[in-house]
């Protein structure tokens, strides 16, 4: 096991970690504390966090999430082919072609079934 | 440096059943943007008639065998026969959907193309010959279902049928994947045949290859396991068949099936039959968990069936009974010498069984009413009186599940008891006789409440002009296969699945 | 500067099994649904290892595959998910008892 190999890694996070403690440390012994309502909200500045945590969303964000989820993960069949593209010539070219024309099919039937339209 | 293939390397020829049904579904969902709504009968027959020009593809090409997609894809005869089930399932599940559709206002043209799909994963399944083509050909004919099982949506059983096939399926799926990375890690390579040749090796070498070996194959039989149903991976069955629109349910319970079984004959008796001596004979390492397997499914499936009251369920125990009987002959093509005449058993069941389920589902589909309900075994009672026709048929379906001679039920139990009892495994065939006759209990039960129990009998609203051609479709192939088996048997006969390994 | 084959396969054997305890486990759907995600990726882990191992491509191959079928199965899943949960307002899946299991 080469376990020491990993001990540069190891001792930066221990030294981030001092570090951080350090810091926060420090600001609160030496600094002046007067706490006031609005300095101790979440966000000093910024929205008010009144409500639920989770809230409902509109289906239609869900909609577009899967249709990029689709279409992001195809994207790693491409990329393997553009590091090739040269060697595999001709070849490479049909096969991504019959790969293309699948993802257009499913591309077509989701723009005639209207689920990129937003209204 | 890597020798670019081109495209007559590829061998297309030998895929172009599977390849013109997958090509045919993407082209029906396109054509289907430009059906109207109100005619989408339009898209159910261009469907019949792309999965009618895949079987003739299919029969031209049944006798040429070789490798095609690199090695990936083996074209044989045992791919022939099952896609002539496949398709044939394929067949009778359009017929029996039309109707069924519009009654249940739930007809959209892309229930059509979601069968195409996944009859085209049931057909890459049966030719599969790596393990990454397997896993694919899993997931592109279970996908399509999770959806088609919801179907009837918002209806809440037909939601909780999708919802529970899902789960459970991919969660079957991870462990097929964890099991093939496994099986991988230790032979090095995802080719069934080239796994065969690494094999022998490993048992030589034992140690941890071995493990990872034998943790990889278990895993892999618990992924396919849930999805032909068999015991202790059978606990979806029930709620996903009575939840499931009856056209769906009959046709994932043959095709689910054909295709769940094709895989793991193509890897246990392909990639990994694991060799240790056994009684004076070789049989495979996994026989053992295999006749488990087999004799509790038996043991379950038909016990648990005498005590439905809905026919739907009742045939979701019968089928994972039937699947008990066909991993009966997977655990028989482990001896070294059976493994071609159990893999035969194994697909002359399947057709049989095929034949006589898609029936039955499709008389439970014609007293179902429109709301889905009404598909009790009391709802049988009096069908003898209102609708004799269908009375009889279901007559003979019930003979034939039960596996009485004369029907195709019988000859598929003939040859796989028979091939049980050439692999030695005696205990295992006795099991499946007397689990047989339990079995004529429940069915019996049905023949009973159509000719024997008083009642007015159901009109049977859904036996439509569509769905009596589908059954007597059923009917017909039900008697052929019983009276006249050598039609089935000589096609089987040239399948030869299994790789020879010792010379003697 | 290599880990040992073991260390991965021994990390994703822990993954797959807490995958599949979730999967048992959980009751809310989408955390049932993103345990077997879980279950997936470590076999993309054990996959990727062995590929590093034996040197082929075979490997990195079947974890291309896994990724998109996992990218269906997610599309698929979450529309179910939430058509059972537009008409039951709930998605725990312990609830779903209408028929008699």
């Amino acid at each position: 096991m080469a376990l020491q190999e990993f001990a540069p890694a190891a001792a930066l996070l221990g030294l981030s970690v001092l570090v951080a403690l350090l810091v926060v440390m420090l600001s609160r012994l030496l600094g002046p504390h007067r706490p006031t309502s609005r300095k101790q909200a979440p966000y000093e500045s910024g929205m008010k966090p009144i409500g639920q945590a989770v809230r409902r969303m509109p289906v239609k964000f869900y909609l577009v999430a899967v249709l990029f989820i689709i279409f992001d993960i195809e994207v790693i069949f491409f990329l393997p082919w553009a590091v090739v593209f040269r060697d595999l010539g001709v070849y490479g070219l049909i096969i991504m072609g019959v790969f293309l024309f699948i993802l257009t099919v499913g591309f077509i039937y989701e723009w005639k079934k209207g689920a990129l339209e937003w209204e | 440096m890597f020798q670019v293939p081109t495209i007559a390397d590829l061998n297309l020829g030998l895929t172009l059943p599977a390849l013109s049904l997958a090509l045919g579904a993407c082209v029906l969902l396109l054509l289907d943007l430009f059906v109207p709504r109100e005619r989408k009968e339009i898209t159910a027959w261009l469907a019949m008639a792309g999965i009618a020009v895949s079987f003739v593809l299919n029969l031209a090409g049944f006798n040429e065998s070789g490798t095609a997609f690199l090695g990936t894809f083996a074209a044989d005869q045992f791919t022939g026969f099952l896609n002539i089930v496949i398709l044939i399932t394929a067949f009778l599940g359009v017929l029996l959907s039309l109707d069924y559709l519009k009654r249940a206002k739930i007809e959209r043209g892309e229930y059509y193309v979601l069968l195409l799909l996944s009859a085209a994963g049931m057909m890459f399944m049966s030719s599969a010959n790596d393990l990454i083509v397997v896993f694919i050909a899993l997931e592109l004919l279970s996908i399509p279902l999770y959806i088609m099982a919801t179907f009837r949506a918002p209806d809440l059983k037909s939601e909780e049928s999708g919802m529970k096939y899902f789960i459970l399926g991919a969660f079957a799926g991870a462990f097929f994947v964890y099991g093939a990375a496994l099986v991988y890690g230790a032979t090095g390579t995802t080719n069934l045949p080239e796994i065969f040749a690494a094999v022998n090796g490993i048992i030589a070498a034992g140690g941890s290859q071995m493990f990872l070996l034998l943790m990889g194959t278990g895993l892999i039989l618990v992924g396919l396991g849930f999805k032909v149903a068999v015991v202790p991976f059978h606990m979806w069955t029930p709620d996903v068949y009575e939840g499931a629109p009856t056209p769906v349910t009959a046709f994932m319970s043959v095709g689910a099936k054909a295709g769940g079984f094709a895989g793991l004959l193509r890897i246990m008796v392909v990639a990994l039959p694991v060799f240790v001596l056994k009684d004076g004979q070789t049989a495979a390492a996994w026989q053992q968990t295999f006749w488990l397997v087999a004799a509790a499914t038996l043991i379950l499936g038909n016990i648990v069936a005498i005590a439905q009251t809905n026919v739907k369920r009742m045939l979701a125990y019968s089928s994972i009974a039937h699947a008990g009987y066909i991993m009966m002959a997977v655990a028989a093509a482990g001896t070294a010498g059976v493994a071609n005449e159990a893999t035969r058993a194994a697909l002359l069941y399947l057709m049989a069984y095929m034949f006589t389920n898609l029936g039955a589902f499709g008389i439970a589909l014609a007293i179902e009413k429109d709301d889905g309900s009404d598909t009790g075994v009391d709802n049988f009672i009096g069908l003898a009186k209102s609708k004799p026709a269908l009375a009889a048929m279901m007559t003979v379906f019930m003979l034939s599940l039960t596996g009485i001679p004369l029907t195709g039920g019988f000859v598929g139990k003939w040859f796989v008891f028979k091939s049980a009892l050439d692999a030695g495994l005696v205990p295992l065939a006795i099991i499946g006789v007397l689990t047989s006759v339990i079995s004529a209990f429940y069915y019996v039960r049905i023949i009973v409440n159509m000719y024997l129990k008083d009642g007015e009998g159901d009109p049977a609203a859904g036996a439509t002009r569509y769905v009596n051609w589908a059954i007597y479709v059923a009917f017909a192939g039900t008697l052929l296969m019983g009276i006249f088996p050598w039609i089935a048997t000589n096609l089987s006969d040239t399948v030869v699945l299994a790789v020879e390994m010792f010379v003697r | 500067m290599s880990v040992d084959i073991e260390v991965y396969i021994a990390l994703s054997a822990i993954l797959f099994i807490l995958g599949a305890m979730g999967v048992l486990v959980r009751r809310n759907a989408i955390l049932v649904f993103m345990s077997v995600e879980l279950m997936l990726n470590a076999a993309n882990l054990a996959l990727v290892a062995f590929s590093r191992l034996w040197g082929g491509a075979e490997g990195h191959l079947f974890v291309f595959f896994v990724m998109t079928v996992a990218a269906a199965e997610v599309a698929v899943g979450l529309a179910l998910i939430v058509a059972i949960f537009r008409s039951k307002q709930s998605i725990d899946i312990d609830e779903l008892h209408q028929m008699e299991g």
